[in-house]
């Protein structure tokens, strides 16, 4: 099966979660500490979790972690940042790329070249979704991609995961905007007490 | 030369400057009288005992006995390295991993030092396989537990930066490379200290005993040259194993980063 299928997830805090993604957005809303990173995080085998989880029919567990994480990648809600610099969190040729992408999303490239301290929370999420988006993964898990940003800048980004979308990477979102999924043609999900309403089980 | 032995009366006359410090704390309002004289009062007890464990230990030249009395200090200096950190691993993790790396580091260097540059008859002579453990342990102790505290507080700080790193298919080593290394480096720099200002800021305490108990200067030095590489190289040692260590049980085999086995202390 292509897309993204997972079966029984759980830990002790959240699930168990089934749920088949084909193509395309799911965006999961609900209450703050209802589960919704704590889904998003075992999806990208970041906390300790049971079940299985496959990609286009390839097993998670038979899959060395790193590898896995590269094809779905995640991005929290708390952008975190590992050196001084902006620039040295874009090695390589992915600081070229990233300036190329930087106006798409509203931000200035000048900010690539400074340090992170002078970064706004809106703009160190969009550049955090920048690094996301230069990996090119198979799946994008996003914690609240427009969470700090105002809704003119919110459309840019979701223009952005459209085009995304379009050449076929699927997106799992956490959102407290209650009109984003429709935005984004996503699946609307609510998360409740560690458990999602609204998806289906492995029949559907 | 022989060494000027000393008298209990000797001693009885310059504890006298300690009385000193006791009118001083009385005069000035320290309120450091009692402090001071329980402290002097332990070093005397201890230094006396140690003496008398030593002596005793020197006469039996029982290998079993030197290796207890190492293992004594490395399990103290252990403790120490494992108590400093204020974040704890969970299971005893901190102890397990601040024995290993005292041991290994004092035993490496302790071992090398005995059976290529000072060569006793037995290697393992309690003369001089107990006062080089001891030294060594002491600065591992340092090194060690500077490394383990800066690590693991490290994590907790870097938490955000880690993950979002392995979230973007870094591996758990890619990820903590920055924190070992700024852990390890931390505890190296008071070794770096006590190096470069040997002999000109201060002249180090074995090298003054040995020239006190009347052996040539420049013989003593040669001594305290040894000593200070063996210090450097145990505490490189004991350092990295604490760094190492700490980062190897704080991931898992799908290379998380596993901060639920920390807890505050």
């Amino acid at each position: 099966m292509r897309g993204l299928r997972i079966v029984g997830l759980r830990s002790e805090l959240a699930g168990p979660f089934d749920l088949a993604i084909e193509r395309g957005a799911v965006a999961i809303s609900g209450a703050s500490g209802s589960g919704k990173s704590l889904f998003l995080r075992m999806l990208a085998d970041l906390d300790p979790n049971e079940g299985e989880v496959w990609l286009d029919g390839e097993r998670r567990s038979e899959m060395p972690a790193p590898a896995w994480r590269r094809l779905v990648a995640y991005s929290a809600a708390e952008s975190g940042w590992w050196s001084e610099s902006v620039a040295d969190h874009f090695p390589g040729k992915a600081l070229d790329a990233a300036r190329a992408l930087a106006p798409r999303l509203a931000l200035a490239s000048h900010l690539l070249d400074g340090p992170v301290t002078r970064l706004s929370s809106g703009e160190k999420l969009r550049l955090a979704l920048i690094r996301v988006l230069l990996l090119e993964p198979r799946v994008m898990l996003l914690d609240e991609p427009t969470g700090a940003v105002d809704q003119a800048t919110a459309l840019l980004v979701e223009q952005v995961l459209r085009q995304r979308m379009e050449i076929g990477t699927i997106l799992v979102l956490a959102t407290h905007d209650p009109a984003q999924p429709a935005r984004l043609g996503a699946r609307h999900l609510r998360m409740v007490a560690g458990r999602l309403e609204g998806a289906c089980s492995q029949s559907c | 030369m022989q060494p000027i032995l000393l008298t209990p009366r000797d001693l009885a006359v310059s504890s006298s400057l300690l009385m000193l410090d006791g009118v001083l704390s009385l005069a000035l309002g320290l309120a450091l009288h009692r402090q001071l004289l329980v402290a002097a009062f332990r070093m005397v007890v201890q230094l006396l005992i140690v003496g008398f464990v030593l002596r005793a230990a020197f006469a039996l030249a029982s290998p079993a006995l030197t290796l207890a009395l190492v293992l004594a200090m490395v399990a103290i200096a252990a403790r120490e390295v494992a108590v400093r950190p204020e974040q704890r691993l969970v299971r005893m993790g901190n102890y397990r991993i601040a024995g290993i790396a005292v041991a290994f580091a004092t035993g490496l260097t302790a071992i090398l030092a005995l059976t290529t540059a000072v060569r006793p008859h037995p290697w393992y002579d309690p003369r001089y396989a107990i006062p080089l453990a001891g030294i060594i342990t002491g600065n591992v102790l340092n090194a060690a537990s500077l490394a383990l505290d800066s690590l693991l507080g490290g994590v907790v700080r870097e938490r955000a930066a880690i993950e979002a790193q392995l979230a973007l298919g870094a591996t758990i080593r890619q990820a903590l490379a920055r924190l070992v290394r700024q852990s390890i480096r931390r505890a190296l720099l008071p070794m770096i200290n006590t190096m470069s200002a040997a002999g000109i800021v201060t002249l180090p305490g074995i090298m003054t005993g040995q020239i006190l108990a009347g052996l040539d200067p420049v013989e003593a030095v040669k001594y305290q040259i040894l000593l200070m590489f063996l210090l450097a190289g145990g505490s490189g040692i004991g350092a990295a194993a604490a760094a190492f260590l700490a980062a190897r049980r704080l991931t898992d085999s799908r290379q998380r980063l596993r901060l639920d086995r920390l807890a505050r202390r």
